[in-house]
């Protein structure tokens, strides 16, 4: 246990009859950069607000280095916290945003000062320590928040949604630097958001919640490549995955999804047990692992029409027609379909996912 | 440059470049701001009623200055909307300092110090109080804390008159019955409901986040209260302020009943005035002090009315 920076035990929160964490566990590796992800109401934010000691528990334990901090204020867990709001004291110029909690610590003026202009230093906010709050951008603004939690010096990092008011733009360029301020920090960093590109580019570990429950908690590739059920399948991934559900049949040493009243030859799949013919279960592919009109002679191949065409620049995103379903597939930038054209497609099986179609859970 | 010619259309027909003229005549519908009449049957309406009701206010006011300024000869004559022929300021100079009450003639300046006496402390006392309150009940989501706000919302809806025999023994039980204090303490009271609700419905407005952050910082309950929320709590003090500072000066019912006479506040004291029934009834020293009386709550509404200020707290959230 001795690499375990924070530890969630058998953690349950109610407010009222309404449960919205129930008996979770998750346990955070030092340095590691974990992301609570899932859509708005899933108790990702409930679950950071416990950690920070902003909301008591109704049963369970916190850990924070080892220490159980289950009834600690949230000054005594070790954290600082960043808020999607921001949250910057409005009254007071920045340099006063950053000292407000060491003041309140009491720390020595010297070391008040020698923390403020390293966070200073580090988040390239020096020309701004003199401002107030309402002078700065929004970006600005969440780089100040972010310095308050830097000058806290503390071994976990919270961020509660911290890029969602930012634009496009701002959010991309933010992103990377909180990416490179886990590198050089390499503190423990606990994220909430709801953006799965945030997600996937900042995480070692996601944890996919849904209803106060972790779906699925693995790495970013993992959670991509390989969801553990229909629901984390269905949330990752932009389009999303595309879903066949049908009946699984055993033919000539070889497996076939039928749906749609379609034969999907999934022999390549691989699975994690033997198939059971007449399984009722949900194919997943996602956009990228179809290709179009490069069907190799005696490869499996479906017929599709092209139904809408979103050209994105870099890639090409076609939705299409099969057996009556609609289904997304991008290909390259430079190759245009016209709508009502006839392609072929081939899956690509080995890297797609197959779902029972009760349990919801991956075959 | 044709194009500025052809502009005129009326010259149109007789230009050589006939499809430049025709552009123009089709781009020559409406264009720019949208003229709007001065004198439209809305702004009629609008500006006759606003007037209408304006006149109606201060109809009233004017007559009461006038014959503040007139001499009791000139007040017989009956013309009340007439300007003075001779201005005097003698009804104001009696009113403060030498018209009768009861059996005090030092006229109304003792009544205004009482009520400076009774107002300061009681609006500082109760602002201090329900602001405390409102914060505890808005970011302290403490046990009980829905019971108590209910309770304290359903004072707010039981009239005073109920309320005054109790609150007389309560007093006399603690030892302060006739005293500024005593009146303090009422006034204090039963500005709490109205304070606290206001008070907790602005803090509830801030938003959260801040409070969490300052929790975070380590920021306890005073240190949150003072540092953080005071200062951007500055409009709903000014209001708080002008609510209790109105609210005391010119209640008279508590100050009647709750005092002695000598520390009646400038409200029973007027009312003393114009109700005395010795010898003339002085319309203008009447008028004077009436004036006199209400002009402390109009200062405060010209004066505090400019520290509204908007968007204190601009800048602790998005944009």
């Amino acid at each position: 246990m001795e690499n375990v920076s924070v530890s969630v035990k058998d953690l349950s929160l109610s407010f009222g009859a309404v449960t919205v964490l129930d008996t979770l566990n998750l346990d955070i590796k030092d340095g590691e950069f974990l992301v609570l992800l899932g859509s708005s109401g899933c108790g990702k934010s409930t679950l950071l607000n416990c950690i920070a000691g902003l909301l008591d528990v109704s049963d369970g334990q916190i850990f924070i280095k080892n220490k159980n901090v289950t009834w600690e204020e949230p000054k005594d867990r070790g954290i600082g916290m960043v808020f999607q709001s921001y949250a910057l004291y409005p009254q007071m110029s920045v340099e006063k945003n950053l000292s407000f909690g060491l003041q309140v610590a009491k720390v020595e003026k010297t070391e008040i000062d020698r923390r403020i202009s390293r966070a200073a230093e580090i988040l390239q906010i020096q020309p701004l320590l003199k401002r107030k709050p309402a002078e700065l951008s929004g970006g600005q603004r969440q780089r100040v928040a972010i310095g308050r939690a830097l000058v806290r010096d503390v071994d976990v990092f919270l961020f509660d949604e911290p890029l969602s008011n930012l634009d496009a733009k701002l959010r991309s360029e933010l992103r990377v630097e909180i990416k490179r301020l886990h590198q050089s920090l390499k503190n423990t960093m606990i994220y909430v958001t709801h953006d799965q590109i945030e997600a996937l580019t900042l995480a070692d570990r996601i944890a996919v919640m849904k209803s106060g429950v972790i779906q699925q908690l693995a790495d970013p590739m993992t959670i991509y490549n390989a969801p553990e059920n229909l629901f984390v399948a269905g949330f990752i991934g932009s389009p999303s995955m595309n879903f066949f559900r049908g009946e699984l049949q055993l033919r000539d040493d070889r497996a076939f999804v039928h749906a749609n009243g379609v034969d999907f030859d999934v022999s390549a799949y691989p699975s994690r047990g033997p198939f059971k013919a007449g399984q009722k279960v949900v194919l997943g592919v996602r956009p990228e692992h179809v290709r179009v009109d490069e069907a190799s002679s005696g490869q499996p191949s479906h017929q599709a029409v092209v139904d809408i065409e979103e050209p994105m620049g870099a890639d090409n995103l076609l939705w299409l027609k099969l057996a009556g379903q609609s289904m997304s597939v991008r290909i390259a930038g430079q190759r245009r379909y016209k709508p009502g054209t006839a392609v072929t497609l081939s899956f690509d099986m080995a890297v797609a996912s197959i779902f029972d179609a009760v349990s919801e859970n991956r075959l | 440059m044709p194009e500025i010619v052809a502009f005129n259309t009326i010259d149109a027909g007789i230009e050589p470049e006939a499809e430049k003229v025709q552009a123009r005549a089709t781009q020559a519908g409406p264009r720019g701001r949208k003229p709007r009449r001065a004198l439209s049957g809305r702004n009629i309406m609008i500006y006759g009623t606003l007037i209408v009701v304006a006149l109606y206010y201060l109809l009233p006011l004017y007559v009461m200055i006038m014959t503040s300024l007139k001499g009791m000869p000139e007040i017989r004559l009956g013309n009340i909307f007439a300007p003075p022929l001779e201005i005097t300021f003698e009804p104001w100079v009696k009113a403060w300092s030498s018209a009768c009450t009861g059996l005090n003639c030092d006229g109304l300046s003792r009544g205004f110090w009482n009520s400076v006496r009774i107002t300061v402390p009681s609006t500082i006392v109760s602002i201090a109080i329900a602001s405390i309150n409102g914060y505890a009940l808005a970011n302290w989501r403490f046990k009980g804390a829905d019971l108590f706000f209910t309770i304290l919302i359903v004072g707010a809806f039981i009239p005073y008159q109920v309320m005054i025999y109790p609150i007389v023994i309560v007093l006399r039980e603690l030892g302060v019955y006739g005293s500024l204090t005593g009146l303090i303490i009422v006034h204090t009271i039963f500005g709490m409901p109205i304070l606290t609700l206001l008070f907790r419905n602005y803090f509830a407005g801030l938003p959260e986040e801040l409070f969490k952050a300052a929790r975070v910082d380590g920021a306890g309950f005073w240190t949150i209260y003072f540092r953080i929320m005071l200062p951007m709590s500055m409009p709903i003090f000014v209001v708080a302020m002008i609510l209790q500072v109105t609210g005391i000066w010119n209640d008279f019912l508590f100050g009647v009943v709750f005092t002695r006479p000598e520390y009646y506040p400038m409200t029973v004291q007027l009312n003393n005035i114009v109700n005395s029934v010795q010898g003339v009834k002085e319309y203008n020293v009447n008028m004077a002090a009436t004036i006199l009386t209400g002009a402390v709550p109009l200062f405060v509404y010209f004066v505090s009315g400019r520290l509204f200020v908007r968007g204190i707290a601009a800048g602790a959230v998005k944009g």
